[in-house]
């Protein structure tokens, strides 16, 4: 079940590419179906999953047993919400891109095929079955850049290949010597995950760590690593940003709670200072940068990395052991992972946003823009909320992320704590400043045309999402404590 | 007592008989319907896989004397080398067809191929040097071909040093029948274990020279850019696939059954090769314009993987199915991106390649799978190869060879890149250029195999397990 899940988009990807003749139109609708499909299938997951502590619809097959390594998937309150947010995005991208007009069929198909490898990774439980995803993913988005971006395309495509692939490596590296060190040799996650295979060995462990912080962290972005995702996001077509914010950054820290805390608790805790101050200084720094900016997509690109360092921060935190309560490290697990879910949601609607933007204008340029409020206020309604939403206004999804994440943080670290919240108010600043620049004002262009059916169509269920996660939390909490509780649990060993 | 039982070598028979036959049949046939020696070929290498896939299970065994192992390291390098002649029959049947001499190309073929999978079986110096003299000469009268200017350069540089070190490698090969008292790779293990390490690391080094020189590896390389770029696409692809087969396999075989008691540090000699190998191609690939000399720049960088598997060869049991699966993924992965090559004739530059996909959408695809399939991106088949491989060294204590492997494959990503990127852009003119059919589904054939390959990893590496046959 949950591996048709997983495959359906890659199989709708080869029809539309093996029957011969099909219309623009077709490939569009048909894309579009198979995510309303596929995003229902993830909801029935959802619905359905039966409650216990580990991982439900588990299936472990094997793959490669000369170095044991299996097809192993499962999903639980970590991986559950990230497929939703997976499946959720790629169905908006799918209907925002209905008007897309250039190589339609070859798009569709790519992101079927990105939409199969993006889920694959977060129910992988396997660590090359992870690898294979991590990398396809970084291959996909460098075809939709280089294929579908504007300007400066391939050069940001060939950048962003780069630098993620040498994260990928370390990543490559790391795993090759956790299998290594694990007795019987083996890749698979939970088997990992219950053998703690480098207790009480210092250095090596410290080593693997670098190796997989280092490859998340590329991915993540975190400061000093976020170099490749300005110009990638900036070229990339807006559909293209949207799942590269939304979907692939998460994979960073995503296997930071899924591979990194609980195979190397010992070496987690005692690095976690360096996590914690990576993320603090990414907070701040992508948010100073951030407001700096005059491209309002590079402004989006910048606050990314200021709120992926939030979750940095807090995973960090959570391997502090500085007396803090079990209780608040937890919260602040939970924020993080309820941050990566949010933080989906609002950059994906603020990129397809950005991307109305450049539809309207031809340019990113704040400077250029004007008084758009009066031609297109529903456009300017939009955004103003998805704004709002970023800055972490109570009522929404980003409030709830933040306001656990600092209140867990808070014990542990409450120096970088408190200089994490300078990052709040920044980004309040930036956001108002822009919004204030693009829709109030006197009028500076011609008059801009408001949102399309199918704009409004797939940005506004995102935002609506986030209002529902900001006011009724808990079936998102639900679904994430549980796991929280666990991961502290494997931390402590 | 010594093992004469002929039907151990009926693959190899079939090919010695095929290529008679075929220059019979070739000497017979009016030059523009030589059709017949074609289909011969590939009814040998039918013929010659469908013995090995029978052979496969039965229990490993040296036959003539210890001479020549029958075991899954010879299996797997008949095999390979058996496929990489029919994907070679496929990439040349267009450009070769009534040309005048295609009898005698692929009576070479099938000569050099004999020689390929004798290399891979000798467990022998003295087999070995004769395998390699059979393996190399009819590959410098291929590599002139064409008898154009830039193909006569190229195979006069790689005859010279071919030359140079086939003679290295017999002195090598003299020193190490002094100091070991025989020849037999079994009976020299021990001897050589007490003999002076001075005139071991000097013989080995001679014997392993030559071997250096079949795989294009640094510093043997140098004829690999040279006849790359200057011969027919064709025999290119031929060139830089086949010899590899056997170069490995035969070191592999050389320092775990023949030095695998000498106190010479090979393993750290050899480590040095992998990296330097690796490394150089890269850097030497990065600027390249000419597709043929990216490619050629792109298999010396992977020698230096595949000698990865040779250096922890006596320490991981990884190591033997890592090299084994590796050879057949890369050589299926090359010869995939070689096809695309020769299937497009008319395109030399990089630059030709612009808005490839566009044309000719399917070579586009093929090319862009097989060059990321190079790179070790999964997951196809090259992917799985790396990652037994850079285990297997792991396993075997040698972290930084992995490490530079790893940075080494980041960086060839750069130049993969420099190729795909205008194949894939849309822009261009929309005429579609001269396509060879037969080297084009060539193409698609090896591309599917090597995506295929990759999830079918586990059912390979399974059959590739096994030890090598000492006695």
């Amino acid at each position: 079940m949950l591996s048709v899940v997983v495959f359906l988009p890659l199989a709708a990807a080869v029809v539309l590419f093996a029957v011969p003749r099909v219309s623009a139109r077709f490939a569009r609708w048909w894309w579009v179906g198979v995510s309303a499909v596929e995003f229902a299938l993830i909801v029935a997951l959802w619905v359905a999953a039966p409650v216990s502590d580990g991982y439900v619809y588990e299936v472990n097959l094997r793959w490669i047993p000369s170095v044991s390594s299996g097809y192993h998937i499962g999903v639980d309150g970590l991986s559950l919400p990230l497929i939703a947010l997976t499946g959720g995005l790629f169905l908006a991208c799918a209907v925002y891109s209905l008007r897309q007009d250039k190589r339609v069929r070859s798009f569709a198909a790519l992101f079927l095929f990105l939409e199969t490898v993006s889920l694959g990774l977060f129910v992988a439980l396997d660590l090359i079955l992870f690898f294979v995803f991590f990398d396809l993913s970084i291959v996909a988005m460098y075809f939709v850049i280089a294929g579908w971006g504007h300007r400066d395309a391939a050069r940001a495509a060939v950048k962003f290949f780069l630098y993620t692939f040498v994260g990928s490596l370390a990543l490559l590296v790391g795993f090759i010597a956790l299998y290594l060190s694990a007795a019987p040799h083996t890749f698979d996650i939970v088997e990992l995950t219950r053998q703690n295979p480098l207790a009480g060995s210092g250095w090596a462990a410290g080593l693997i760590l670098l190796a997989l912080g280092v490859g998340f962290a590329i991915k993540t972005p975190t400061v000093p690593f976020h170099t490749w995702l300005p110009p990638a996001h900036t070229e990339a077509p807006a559909a293209g940003s949207a799942i590269l914010a939304g979907v692939l950054l998460k994979m960073g820290t995503y296997g930071f709670v899924r591979i990194a805390m609980p195979i190397l608790p010992e070496a987690w805790r005692r690095y976690a200072l360096v996590f914690v101050i990576v993320g603090v200084v990414s907070v701040v720094y992508g948010a100073l940068v951030a407001l700096a900016q005059r491209d309002f997509k590079r402004m989006i690109a910048y606050t990314s990395v200021n709120h992926m360092g939030y979750i940095v921060l807090a995973v960090g935190a959570a391997g502090l052991v500085a007396d803090s309560a079990v209780k608040a490290r937890q919260l602040a697990v939970t924020g993080a992972v309820t941050q990566m879910v949010s933080h989906g949601l609002i950059t994906g609607a603020l990129f397809l946003l950005a991307g109305v933007l450049y539809e309207r204008g031809g340019t990113y340029d704040l400077d250029r823009y004007g008084g758009l409020a009066r031609t297109a206020p529903r456009f300017a309604g939009l955004t103003a909320v998805a704004a709002f939403a970023s800055l972490g206004l109570p009522g929404f999804s980003g409030f709830i992320a933040e306001f656990q994440i600092f209140t867990g943080s808070l014990g542990a670290a409450p120096v970088a704590t408190i200089v994490a919240f300078l990052g709040i108010l920044i980004t309040a600043a930036l956001f108002l400043r822009a919004f204030q620049k693009v829709f109030l004002g006197p009028s500076q262009s011609a008059p801009a045309a408001d949102l399309t059916v199918p704009e409004a169509v797939s940005i506004t269920p995102l935002l609506v999402l986030t209002v529902v996660i900001g006011i009724f939390p808990r079936f998102l909490l639900d679904a994430i404590e549980p796991v929280s509780r666990s991961v502290l649990t494997l931390l402590a060993r | 007592m010594l093992d004469e039982d002929p039907s151990a070598l009926l693959p190899e028979i079939i090919l010695a008989v095929a290529a008679v036959v075929a220059l019979l049949l070739g000497s017979y046939l009016p030059r523009e319907r030589q059709w017949p020696v074609r289909l011969l070929t590939f009814l040998a290498c039918a013929g010659g896989l469908v013995a090995t896939v029978l052979a496969w299970p039965s229990p490993d065994r040296t036959v003539f004397g210890g001479t020549y192992a029958i075991d899954v390291a010879t299996n797997a390098g008949r095999a390979i080398v058996l496929v990489a002649v029919v994907l070679t029959l496929g990439v040349s049947a267009r450009e070769f067809r009534s040309s005048p001499r295609e009898s005698e190309l692929y009576v070479l073929v099938l000569l050099a191929a004999l020689g390929t999978v004798l290399l891979t079986g000798a467990n022998d110096l003295l087999l070995l040097v004769a395998a390699f003299l059979l393996a190399s000469i009819p590959l410098y009268a291929m590599a002139g071909f064409a008898k154009d200017d830039t193909g006569t350069e190229g195979a006069l540089k790689f005859y010279l040093l071919g030359a140079l070190l086939g003679i290295t490698m017999l002195a090598g090969a003299t020193v190490l029948f002094g100091v070991g008292g025989a020849t037999a790779y079994a009976d020299i293990a021990k001897p050589l274990g007490s003999a002076p390490g001075v005139a071991v690391a000097v013989g080995f080094v001679g014997v392993f020279a030559g071997l250096l020189f079949k795989m294009g590896a640094v510093p043997a390389h140098f004829w690999v850019p040279d006849v790359t770029e200057g011969t027919r696409p064709p025999v290119a692809a031929f060139l830089t696939t086949v010899p590899k087969i056997g170069g490995v396999i035969a070191a592999y075989r050389l320092v775990a059954s023949g030095m695998s008691e000498t106190a010479v540090d090979w393993p750290l000699l050899i480590a040095i090769v992998a990296a330097v190998t690796m490394t150089l191609g890269n850097l030497a690939a990065f600027f390249q314009r000419n597709v043929r000399r990216l490619l050629a720049y792109s298999t010396i960088s992977q020698v230096g993987y595949l000698l990865m598997a040779v250096v922890v060869a006596t320490r991981s049991s990884l190591a033997l199915p890592g090299l084994l699966f590796y050879v057949g993924a890369y050589t299926v992965t090359n010869l995939g991106a070689f096809a695309v090559v020769c299937a497009l004739p008319k395109a030399p530059l990089i630059d030709d390649y612009r808005g490839l996909v566009r044309r000719r959408p399917w070579l586009a695809v093929s090319l862009a799978v097989c060059l990321l399939g190079l790179v070790g991106t999964p997951p196809t088949a090259v992917f799985v190869g790396k990652l037994t491989v850079f285990t297997a060294a792991f396993d075997g204590g040698f972290a930084w060879l992995v490490v530079v492997a790893a940075v080494n494959t980041v960086a060839s990503v750069f130049y993969y890149l420099r190729w795909i990127a205008p194949a894939m852009r849309s822009t261009g003119d929309t005429e579609a250029p001269p396509v060879d059919k037969w080297a084009a589904n060539t193409a698609y054939v090896a591309t599917i195999a090597s995506v295929a390959l990759g999830p079918l990893a586990g059912v390979a590496l399974g059959a590739l397990h096994g030890d090598l046959a000492l006695f």
